[in-house]
């Protein structure tokens, strides 16, 4: 069938920020889906609160909403836009949930918007537990018993039916918020509350547990004419009761005869067709009762997700794509398949490999977590690796994963000296590094059917894992004169690495490299091509293993330049760093370069088949990248883009031959060494705050007693803060100081005279190496002393004078110069009474630059990695700052709904997952849009709770004031309401904590709180506020903890209050600014 | 132990044994299956050849007595990239490498199985010898050469039973049953009979050079002519008895039973260069427009040319448009060239079975 004719504009629904459970293959989905339909001359709308992101670049969509996706501004871009059709399928669980509650309004009826790929019945029966077990149970199939729960006591009545354990699942929520596994009434009832609240439709489902039982999943796609195909078939590690964003997940399936996969297969057909998802993908769970074969229906999204991504990675069909093109009518028959572009896309993907995807976690970052696993979700990224074993696949992908790990070897941070029991103990309980634990057991001769008793993992990979052990073991102490090739060959295809040979014959990683290099032992790239070899395929995406035939072809015409992606997500770097990978693409193959992209993350549009000319997907490690650059020689590879992970390996790339682009490796180093970058300081005559490094603790003392408290302590090289902390007194400095250490790992410890009531700024630039244009300076709303990616910052400065704005372009140019800079330069700034103090200079893309790029319309990365390529600013035609009219401000998204109990207060060390912007005419406005962006629907009208450090009481009166003014009641603690009564500033008292009746955590409960202003007591205080904060995340009430946040939040409340909210696509914002 | 595989063109692969040790020369072709490895070894269509599986992950699951197509292992040579030496999965039996020791058939293991199908992808089907002992590359490529070639092969006679018997599986329970259905064994796959015997069909397998006559003696409401290994043109008393039968009795033919019924209605049929052999082949019904995904094991195809007018093509593969299925406008016989008993593979097709079944009602109630 043709594609539909009577659509002419299409809204697509993105998936905002990014937090845990909704990552960058949103991105990945929405773009693919809005390049596939605008090309099928579509007019697109596109919503998305997240600036990070491919998909809102300006030329992606017709028009572009970076707004809130609330239902408020669904109708007023409808309103505006006037779609004749919604696509709701491709924005996450998000993208769905606004679709319904929008649907529910009645605005898509009002306005005759019709919901394509899926309808609202469809929906329904696929999110809603009672619906979807009807279904199930109507196709014959089976599910675990279960029971519904509306209210605690029905949910209870339920539970006791069943029969303890049971599994909890709140109905529509994200990644299984609130879910969880109750062995009695007592963790029953704790965990029903929180689900009950947590469903958007105060629903939760009681299930039979079927934990142990194996886990699979299904990824099947419709058209409209009813044409069902399997794309991939995806078997967990872990088995069923941790959630598979946590699983470590094998594709494709491993352990099923064909009798059980084809039995898994019809009913993944029957319940698509059932649930009547009329066209697009849908990812199906299903549950494997291993002693019996007993297959259950686990649950659906009807809606691409991001184990539709993997499939996508792993198979080489972009689901995604061909999802859009099935809602606007075309059949699977009648799509080809991009890559043996002779066949359709109407078939099942053969694969000839095995694909591991390992989750990254990040509970270093939120101490005070549970760092158990179970079905709600808490990984923060992953990592998928491709091998023609599982076992070169899962080393593959251990050391893309970039926990200093080579393989799979010793861990040490599951500790040293443990017990068989202990053991056994841990492994009982799924955890982050159990992978590790396995292996210290497997070590000690635990076995397998002992380990798959306790664990339930399958003995299949059980005995895998035992194989790696074993060969590890057995070659420790192999002689370097008996390394061969045979052998060595042997060891590549189990998937070991340079690194880890060199550890068994007692040499450098470097000399078995060239040993191996001189002995013919090479990588062979094979491709992915959906059809195992079958047909010719013409798309050069590929995977490295050791085989006899390598199938990249290095011919080519034009000179290539290599781009090295950033790996899997993790806190402090993600997809703004995949955003800048794909701008430098699209910028060189613009300038006729050939581009190589370089990376490990399934989840991203760098790892989309036709962002570059060639995709390995591959570890990002030196052996893996001297691979292909061995291979493939190209003219210059960039490790400006990627974040971290390429930047720490740019000397060492550089040292063996690799020819680094832009930013001279010299200048990096310069820039992250703190003597030769105080040296810079002092040349330039430019501030910084007194610093020290130490080496020891007796160090660490002396250098803070020498500059004076409050001190800002931190190990050197790490990422996004971690172990980073504002130390007010000595007692804390000592307590603190072994953590730093720990997180150096043997580097040196920072010391920074900390800078009280400065406030911070962040810019970034673009520098040729003769000239420097600033792309944007952002003033922080926080002060000083929060990670620059925690805190909410505006664009332009809202606070800083003309003068000050002058100084620091000066200042960037100097620097930039100064070192040298060719590419991106980020600069963080303290301004604190008119002296500017420089805090850090990053020769690199940062967090930022999508963000700027989307304020001040002009792609900077695309600019930078044209300046890399040899391009001047000024062939660029990009000579002057853009100024804008506009405000954008940019705010972080936090995952503390996540970490039940963590403290939620912001701090020098970075914890945020993603990031919203909100685009405005006035400050307030866009500062309100920005918070509801990110969740935090800021109250209108409503009483707000005010508790703040003594140091705050004076600058809270003012804001107390303006609140009441606005008609806000008032309730403080007893010491902040003292202050305020004596400014006659009308408020009720509220206790403390701790007595129960009236307390503030009460009110928080009865939602006789609206809002929160509270800030952290110094370092002693933090102990009693936390209940506050974890209240108010737990009950959905905005928590202000910053005085600075609380002004802003004033700001916007005063705007809303007094004006409507409107909404404006870029393309209206850039030709404002242009007039 | 070391093995050697050398293909008649030269090409040579160095592997591990694994199974029986021998030697073993045959056409090699490869099957893109990422499951079902004993359905396959076990199918008598694949007697003759030398099977190359581009997944490279064998083994996984283990063997059991249950997902057999027929009493043996019919392949003459097996290629793996791994083999799995710890099968998982609670109806494993025992391992594929034990079983095939015991059934006497050589495997190779540890070669770039994907280089190999490239390669044949390439330049065809073509003859390989797969050996444990014999380690001149010379000597095996004149082997190679040697062994006789597929097209004009009847393999039949190899694979198709000796005397007729009444099917039945002791997991599948007996009703009585509505219709006699005469199996002409070409080296039919049991789920072709399991598939029949579910729609109350009783079912007698009866050897392949059968005489039309004496499987009409048996009044019988259907006949099924199976699937089987080698030349479709090689066996033309097939094609004889298959005429003589059309038009007196409802007939449903499945891979070589789809060519042989092809060829007994005036069609031709060709070898292709690397056939078909896996379970995602998409093959539209051109009756509804719906696409299907197939299980397919064939190196013949029936040219849609060389039909006759009063055949009617009713199904194409959608990757390289080869004739899938037809039927004849008046008469009931209908054929398909893939496998709707699936086994390995998908059930999308089953309900030709039921078309059978219907035609054999109406066939019956006409009288």
């Amino acid at each position: 069938m043709p594609k539909r004719t009577d659509i002419k504009k299409i809204l697509i629904i993105g998936s905002g920020p990014i937090v845990i459970g909704q990552a960058c293959e949103f991105d990945y989905s929405g773009t693919q889906a809005c390049k596939a339909l605008k090309a099928e001359g579509y007019e697109i709308v596109l919503v998305n609160s997240n600036p990070a992101t491919i998909m809102t670049d300006p030329e992606m969509a017709d028009r572009t909403y970076i707004e809130p996706i609330t239902p408020e501004v669904m109708e007023r871009i409808i309103e505006k836009e006037r779609p004749q059709a919604v696509l709701p399928t491709l924005g996450g669980q998000t993208g769905l949930n606004i679709a319904v509650e929008t649907y529910n309004q009645g605005v898509f009826e009002k306005y005759k918007v019709e919901m394509i790929g899926l309808n609202i019945d469809a929906i329904h029966r696929g999110e809603n537990r009672e619906k979807f077990k009807a279904v199930i149970q109507g196709l014959g199939l089976d599910l675990p018993k279960s029971g519904l729960g509306r209210s605690l006591e029905e949910a209870i009545k339920a539970a006791e039916s069943i029969g303890y354990p049971v599994i909890i699942r709140p109905a529509f929520t994200l990644g299984g918020t609130g879910g969880g596994v109750a062995r009695n009434e007592e963790e029953f009832r704790k965990i029903a509350r929180l689900g009950l609240e947590n469903s958007l439709i105060h629903e939760i489902l009681i299930e039979e547990s079927v934990i142990g039982w194996k886990e699979f999943e299904l990824e099947v796609m419709r058209d409209r004419r009813d044409n069902v195909v399997i794309i991939c078939s995806i078997e967990n590690f872990d088995p069923m009761g941790v959630h598979t964003g946590d699983s470590i997940t094998v594709a494709p399936a491993q352990t099923l005869t064909d009798k059980e996969y084809q039995k898994m297969r019809d009913a993944g057909i029957a319940i698509i067709r059932a649930i009547g998802v009329e066209t697009g993908g849908s990812n199906i769970q299903f549950a494997i009762n291993p002693q019996d074969g007993r297959l259950v229906v686990i649950e659906m999204n009807p809606r691409v997700s991001r184990s539709s991504a993997l499939a996508s990675k792993a198979t080489g069909f972009p689901i995604a794509k061909i999802a859009a093109l099935l809602a606007v009518g075309y059949t699977l028959d009648e799509i080809p398949n991009d890559i043996t572009r002779k066949t359709m896309a109407c078939f099942e993907p053969a694969i000839d490999y095995c694909v591991v995807k390992i989750p990254r976690f990040a509970f270093e970052k939120f101490p005070g977590a549970d760092p158990g696993l179970g079905i709600s979700m808490k990984s923060v990224g992953e990592t998928m690796a491709i091998g023609r074993t599982f076992r070169e696949a899962l080393q593959k992908g251990l050391r893309s994963l970039e926990i200093h790990r080579s393989g799979y070897e010793d861990y040490p941070k599951i500790g040293a000296d443990l017990t068989p029991e202990i053991l056994k103990a841990r492994l009982a309980v799924p955890h982050a590094e159990r992978l590790f634990t396995l292996r210290e057991a497997i070590k000690q001769g635990i076995s397998i059917p002992e380990l798959y008793a306790i664990t339930g993992i399958d003995p299949w990979f059980l005995s895998q894992l035992k194989t790696i052990i074993d060969t590890d073991q057995q070659e420790v102490g192999h002689a370097w004169e008996n390394m061969d090739p045979a052998w060595l060959k042997k060891m590549k295809q189990e998937g070991f690495s340079d690194a880890q040979i060199a550890g068994w014959v007692g040499r450098t990683e470097i000399e078995v490299r060239e040993k191996r290099k001189n002995l013919g032992v090479l990588p062979t790239y094979k491709l992915v091509d959906t059809c195992a070899a079958e047909f010719e395929s013409y798309t050069p995406y590929c995977y490295s293993t050791y085989e006899e035939e390598n199938e990249m072809d290095q011919a080519s015409e034009q000179p290539k330049i290599m781009i090295l992606g950033s790996g899997p997500n993790r806190i402090g770097q993600g997809i703004e760093f995949d955003y800048c990978c794909c701008h430098a693409s699209f910028a060189l193959q613009d300038l006729g370069y050939e581009t190589i992209m370089v990376n490990s993350n399934p989840e991203t549009v760098s790892t989309d088949y036709d962002t570059s000319d060639k995709l390995y997907f591959e570890p990002l490690t030196f052996e893996d990248i001297m691979n292909i650059i061995d291979l493939e020689k190209p003219l210059g590879v960039i490790v400006q883009f990627g974040g971290q992970t390429p930047l720490n390996l740019a000397r060492r790339l550089q040292d063996a031959g690799a020819p680094i682009l832009g930013t001279p490796v010299e200048a990096i180093e310069r820039a992250e060494d703190r003597d030769q970058f105080a040296k810079l300081m002092l040349d330039l005559d430019m501030a910084q705050p007194e610093n020290g490094i130490a080496r020891s603790r007796d160090e660490v003392l002396e250098i803070a007693n020498t500059i004076g408290f409050p001190v800002l302590v931190r190990p050197s090289f790490v990422l996004g803060g971690r172990a980073m902390r504002i130390v007010y007194d000595p007692q804390s400095l000592m307590d603190f100081v072994q953590e730093a250490f720990d997180a150096a790992e043997g580097q040196p410890v920072l010391i920074d005279k900390f800078l009280e009531d400065a406030i911070e700024v962040d810019v970034d630039a673009v520098c040729d190496g003769t000239r420097t244009v600033v792309a944007g300076i952002m003033e922080h709303i926080e002060e000083a002393g929060i990670h620059s990616g925690d805190s909410a910052c505006v664009l332009p400065p809202h606070t800083l004078s003309e003068e000050v704005m002058n100084r620091i372009k000066k200042y960037t140019e100097r620097i930039a110069l100064a070192l040298g800079v060719r590419g991106l330069l980020n600069i963080q700034f303290a301004v604190r009474r008119g002296n500017l103090y420089v805090l850090e200079v990053n020769p690199r893309a940062s967090r930022t630059v999508p963000f700027v790029s989307k304020a001040t319309g002009r792609p900077w990365a695309k600019i930078a990695a044209r300046i890399m390529s040899g391009q001047t600013l000024d062939e660029i035609k990009v000579t002057e700052s853009e100024s804008i009219q506009h405000f954008c401000i940019k705010e972080s998204v936090l995952p503390f709904s996540r970490f039940a109990g963590v403290d939620i207060h912001l701090g020098p060390e970075m914890k945020s997952t993603g990031e919203v912007m909100g685009i405005d005419n006035s400050f307030g406005m866009a500062f309100i849009k920005a918070q509801a962006a990110a969740g935090q629907t800021l109250p209108l009208s409503g009483r707000v709770f005010v508790s703040v450090k003594d140091d705050d009481k004076r600058d809270v009166v003012f804001i107390a004031k303006k609140l009441r003014d606005m008609g806000f009641d008032l309730v403080a603690t007893p010491g902040t309401h003292k202050v305020l009564r004596s400014n006659s500033i009308l408020a009720d008292k509220v206790d403390k904590i701790g007595r129960e009746t009236k307390s503030v955590l009460n009110l928080i409960r009865e939602k006789k709180i609206q809002m929160i202003i509270n800030t952290p007591f110094g370092p002693v205080g933090r102990e009693h506020v936390r209940p506050i904060g974890t209240t108010a995340v737990a009950h959905g009430v905005p928590c202000i903890t910053t005085l600075q946040g609380a002004q802003a939040a004033v700001n916007g409340i005063e705007a809303r209050q007094a004006a409507a909210l409107t909404v404006s696509p870029l393309q209206e914002w850039y030709g404002k600014s242009k007039e | 132990m070391r093995a050697l595989l050398v293909l008649e063109d030269g090409r040579v692969f160095h592997g591990r044994a694994f199974g029986a040790e021998g030697e073993a020369a045959a056409e090699v072709v490869f099957n893109t299956g990422m499951s079902g490895y004993q359905e396959l070894l076990t199918d008598p269509s694949y007697y003759g050849q030398i099977v190359n599986m581009t997944y490279p992950l064998i083994g996984n699951y283990g063997v059991n007595d249950e997902d057999m197509e027929s009493d043996r292992i019919q392949v003459a040579g097996f290629i793996v990239r791994e083999l799995c030496r710890w099968p998982s999965n609670y109806r494993s039996q025992g391992s594929l490498e034990a079983w095939m020791k015991k059934q006497g058939i050589i495997g190779i293991e540890g070669i770039d199985t994907r280089a190999l199908t490239r390669h044949i992808r390439e330049a065809g089907s073509m003859n390989g010898v797969l050996s444990t002992h014999d380690e001149s590359i010379e000597s095996l490529k004149r082997k190679a050469q040697a062994a006789p070639h597929m097209a004009g092969r009847d393999l039949v006679k190899k694979v198709t039973c000796a005397q007729a018997y009444d099917f039945s599986d002791p997991k599948q329970q007996a009703g009585s049953p509505v219709f006699k259905v005469t199996v002409i064994d070409c080296g039919a796959k049991s789920n072709i009979c399991r598939e029949l015997t579910l729609r109350n069909c009783g079912v007698r397998v009866v050897p392949a050079h059968t005489p039309a006559g004496e499987i009409l003696s048996g009044h019988p409401d259907g006949i099924m002519v199976s699937n089987g290994p080698g030349d479709p043109a090689a066996v033309p008393y097939l094609a004889k008895t298959i005429r003589e039968l059309i038009g007196k009795i409802p007939m449903f033919g499945i891979c070589l039973g789809h060519q042989i019924i092809g060829l007994a209605l005036g069609g031709r049929t060709v070898k292709m260069k690397f056939g078909h052999r896996g379970i995602n082949h998409p093959v539209k019904d051109l009756a509804t427009g719906q696409v299907g995904i197939t299980s397919q094991n064939h190196g013949f195809c029936v040219e849609a040319e060389s039909l006759p007018r009063e055949i009617e093509i009713t199904h194409l593969n959608m990757n390289d448009n080869s004739v899938e299925g037809l039927r004849h406008k008046e008469e009931p016989v209908f054929s398909v060239q893939y496998h709707p008993e699936a086994s390995p593979g998908p059930h999308d097709a089953a309900e030709l079975f039921d078309r059978f079944t219907g035609m054999m009602d109406k066939h019956k109630k006409r009288g």
